[in-house]
């Protein structure tokens, strides 16, 4: 991105003006989990998340009867950072997995009745497990990324209904990717004392911050998600600032996607 | 201690809020408690502290503050964390914690009855607990949710049906300095001008919203 940037080299932050690549220092790979339907690996930084995507067989809801099902659940472990303790998900994974699951139903980017088989009888259930592997902050924005990436590594292979037995019949042999509507990004920012915004900050970055705020867009410049849960208040027009950032950081990130996504080949 | 109800009618322009209602100082074991009615939506609110806080959850500097949000009906589920955590963080930028260090600032929120604009009810509720419990703050706040209709036309304060027949659903919490955000969620999708829109209608909402508090404190306190 263009403009003024305080650049860490070594433990000096240093003013630099010019143009930085923020993708730099991101990396993902895709189709990881051989026994997932689709999964991607994300690294924003040292943040890295792995989201699994698996598809099963369900009778629709009785009052939705042409919609499937998402189900995302965001896992933070032990593994990822000293202040989670295994055991019942905590207050911070339960919200993100809202949120995640905010995104999804906000953005369109899967439609439920395209998950839907035969009207009423069967459905596709997609479960996208997202689970932290290392919490360097921005886990938001890590997960957005990774379930994007790892939805557009799905194949679904193709189920019909046996007319005369009634009973599904899969083929794995014949398999079709997932139509993805819309591409969301989520871009967070850490507020310090309402004057100072950073985007993608670190975990030392989020502990001294007085707020976060996260914009999730989609590529038609619409706002799917304005997530700012609580901290020190903003003006109409630092918010205003933070979608227009968030606007320009969807670009950078799409790019990338796209083209990890053309250079690997479907299985 | 008696409890005042009073009472507000606000219509700002285009945009009309439901009828408000608050009692305060209704439950006789919590140090603040209120009572919030938007139209046919209302939350109680009670707040305790600060009191003395566990060893495990105590931060040395400022005071920790949680919140449990109690659906209507069943238990708590990932919703209500995910609430819980926006009440907890709003509250905790305007309360003044580095007064009372080391202790627990809890605020416990039952839903009573749920007919449209949910979230913003709790936030009221918990702002008036806030005042009822003389706790030290900052600034107030105030919960404003806007639904955009599908031909483009902004509501204040919707109903149940009209948050299900709208685009989007926003919910502000809005600080009583400046009128700066110190919350936002949305559902749905809208464009930025939209929500900038949104946005400045909730600004104007909260003028009525703040002295409709004025009001009832004023009231509360004038018996006494």
């Amino acid at each position: 991105m263009e403009g003024k940037h305080l650049v860490k080299i070594g433990c000096y932050l240093a003013p630099f003006e010019g143009k930085i690549d923020f993708t730099e220092q991101y990396f993902f790979s895709s189709g990881s989990i051989t026994t997932a339907d689709g999964s991607a690996l994300v690294k924003l930084g040292n943040t890295t998340v792995i989201c699994g995507v698996k598809a099963e067989l369900a009778a629709p809801a009785a009052d939705s009867a042409n919609k499937g099902y998402i189900v995302p659940n965001v896992e933070l472990p032990s593994l990822c950072a000293e202040r989670f303790r295994s055991g019942p998900p905590g207050e911070e994974a339960q919200a993100a997995s809202q949120f995640i699951a905010d995104v999804i139903e906000n953005s369109q980017m899967i439609v439920k009745e395209d998950l839907c088989i035969a009207n009423g009888k069967l459905a596709w259930v997609l479960y996208c497990d997202i689970i932290c592997l290392d919490y360097d902050g921005n886990l938001l924005d890590a997960s957005v990324f990774a379930l994007l990436a790892a939805l557009k590594n799905v194949q679904l292979p193709s189920v019909t209904i046996n007319e005369e037995t009634g009973l599904s019949e899969v083929n794995l042999k014949q398999k079709n990717p997932l139509i993805i509507r819309k591409h969301p990004v989520a871009t967070s920012f850490a507020i310090f004392d309402d004057t100072l915004l950073i985007v993608d900050p670190t975990a030392e970055e989020e502990d001294l911050a007085t707020g976060t705020v996260t914009i999730v867009t989609d590529e038609e410049g619409r706002l799917c998600s304005v997530h700012k849960p609580g901290g020190s208040p903003l003006t109409g027009a630092k918010l205003q600032d933070c979608i227009t950032r968030a606007i320009t950081r969807h670009k950078e990130v799409k790019k990338l996607i796209d083209k990890v996504i053309k250079s690997i080949t479907p299985k | 201690m008696a409890a005042e109800v009073a009472e507000a009618e606000a219509a700002d322009g285009q945009c009309r809020l439901r009828r408000f209602s608050c009692e305060l100082g209704l439950l006789s074991r919590p140090d603040g408690s209120a009572a919030f009615l938007q139209g046919d939506t209302s939350v109680l609110a009670g707040l305790y502290g600060p009191a003395e806080a566990k060893i495990s959850k105590e931060l040395p500097d400022r005071a920790a503050l949680d919140v449990l949000l109690r659906p209507k009906v069943g238990l708590p589920g990932v919703l209500e964390r995910s609430r819980e955590q926006l009440l907890q963080q709003t509250c905790e930028a305007v309360v003044l914690g580095v007064l009372h260090p080391r202790t627990a600032i809890s605020l416990v929120l039952q839903v009573l009855s749920d007919a449209g604009s949910l979230l913003s009810c709790c936030l009221n509720a918990a702002c008036m607990a806030l005042l009822d419990a003389g706790l030290p703050l900052s600034a107030l706040f105030c919960g404003v949710t806007c639904a955009l209709q599908p031909d483009g036309a902004i509501l204040l304060d919707p109903t149940a049906r009209q948050e299900q027949e709208a685009r989007a659903v926003l919910t502000f919490a809005i600080a009583s300095a400046e009128r700066k955000v110190l919350m936002v969620t949305t559902k749905g999708s809208c464009s930025v001008q939209e929500m900038q829109q949104c946005l400045a209608a909730a600004q104007r909402a909260a003028d009525t919203i703040f002295q409709f508090y004025r009001d009832s404190v004023r009231r509360r306190y004038s018996k006494c």
